[in-house]
């Protein structure tokens, strides 16, 4: 029997396959009844229409199972709500590493999204525009790279 | 009648109806970038709205859910704006119905965010954030089209001029909104009506458009006698549902 904390923990987001439900800032708690050996996991979702989220806690399950620890619970709160500031470094690394510009820090306290420079993923270059600002999941927006005329996506910042 | 439930209700079918109409852009849309942005704008909408729906029907304890208020209740029973409600008309017509309903729950999302129930705050604060996000987007392409072509800005002006009078119900009050605000769930419809003008007559400004006097003020949705429109939306939305109670994928 494994660790019900490193089992669920290595869930990587069905989106987003670099990275996992734990270095996204999604999973919140995973708590275990110490008699009952039940585990509870809490997570919260990026946005609140996300459709990854029946997978999500599918997969939790399906890996607490395999972790030996079959009587599990999943609970999904809303608040406090998620932020991209809750990405990890790690997995700011591996999103950047996958072609996935990483999100800007979330201004305090405002909900108003900027249009600060987006360094292109594989070059560097900050000479870069917006394509899109919605793209291929709810979280990304489209972007193309002026110096070497690559589109990629870019994590919005929330 | 449970205010809390009528009050989830009104917030949710906002939400749901408006997801439904943003709906019907997929694969219509002007430019592919901009399908995918309305898909996108009305799955953050959904969202909102199963959450609310959700918890309406907790707060009614009937024993329905999400699905049941959404597919099995009848257009009298809805109680979302009529704005949501109204045809898409053209692009313009959809982003000025979406400025002033993005403007509009942005404003009062804020608010929620202070309300004294639980719930309903911790739903707020998730959903305004990406209102934010839509605001900004319908606010772009208002200013784009009301400050661009002679046949834009008309176009973009004749969408404003039909769609204001619908934004008066948003902050019409009532004897349900004056015991919610009395007990710290809701805002007080007033003060959310001056910040909404300041937004919204801002973008009108830096779009060279005009913005309309009241003419007339249509209300009702928020009682469920809405235009006709709602009625043949639903019956879109509802049909495969009702047709096959139960069935799962």
């Amino acid at each position: 029997m494994t660790d019900p904390r490193a089992a669920v923990a290595a869930v990587v987001d069905p989106e987003i396959r670099v990275i996992t439900i734990d270095e996204l800032g999604i999973l919140r708690a995973v708590d275990q009844d110490p008699a009952t050996g039940r585990v509870v996991v809490t997570i919260t979702p990026t946005y609140t229409g996300c459709p990854a989220m029946d997978v999500i806690r599918a997969d939790i399950r399906r890996a607490l199972t395999a972790a030996g620890h079959p009587d599990a619970e999943v609970r999904t709160v809303y608040r406090p709500a998620w932020s991209t500031d809750w990405i990890s470094d790690r997995g700011r690394e591996k999103l950047a590493a996958a072609g996935i510009a990483p999100p800007a820090p979330v201004r305090a306290g405002g909900v108003v999204p900027l249009t600060l420079a987006v360094r292109c993923p594989r070059c560097g270059s900050p000479e870069t525009e917006q394509i899109s600002r919605f793209g291929s999941t709810a979280c990304k927006a489209l972007w193309r790279c002026r110096s070497c005329s690559e589109p990629f996506d870019h994590l919005k910042a929330l | 009648m449970n205010d809390l439930f009528e009050f989830s209700l009104r917030l949710g079918d906002d939400a749901l109806v408006a997801a439904q109409r943003l709906g019907e852009w997929a694969t219509r849309a002007p430019e592919m970038e901009e399908d995918i942005a309305l898909a996108n704008i009305a799955l953050d909408q959904l969202g909102a709205a199963r959450l609310l729906l959700s918890y309406a029907g907790e707060v009614e304890g009937a024993g329905r859910d999400e699905d049941a208020l959404a597919y099995l209740r009848d257009d009298r029973e809805f109680r979302n704006c009529l704005l949501v409600e109204l045809p898409n008309g053209d692009f313009a017509v959809t982003m000025a119905k979406l400025l002033f309903l993005s403007a509009y729950q942005r404003s009062h999302y804020d608010r929620l965010v202070a309300s004294s129930d639980e719930r309903i705050a911790a739903i707020a604060a998730k959903a305004r954030k990406e209102s934010a996000y839509h605001l900004d987007h319908s606010s772009l392409w208002v200013r784009r089209l009301g400050d661009g072509t002679e046949e834009s800005h008309r176009r973009m002006q004749d969408a404003v001029d039909a769609v204001w009078p619908y934004a008066y119900e948003l902050f019409a009050t009532d004897g349900l909104i004056d015991r919610l605000v009395e007990r710290g769930v809701a805002p007080a419809p007033a003060t959310l009506r001056d910040e909404w003008l300041s937004i919204v007559t801002a973008v009108l400004d830096e779009a060279t458009l005009t913005r309309p006097d009241l003419s007339w003020a249509p209300t009702g949705g928020r009682d469920g006698v809405h235009t006709e429109h709602l009625s043949y939306l639903l019956a879109e939305m509802q049909v495969l549902h009702r047709a096959h109670p139960g069935a799962k994928w």
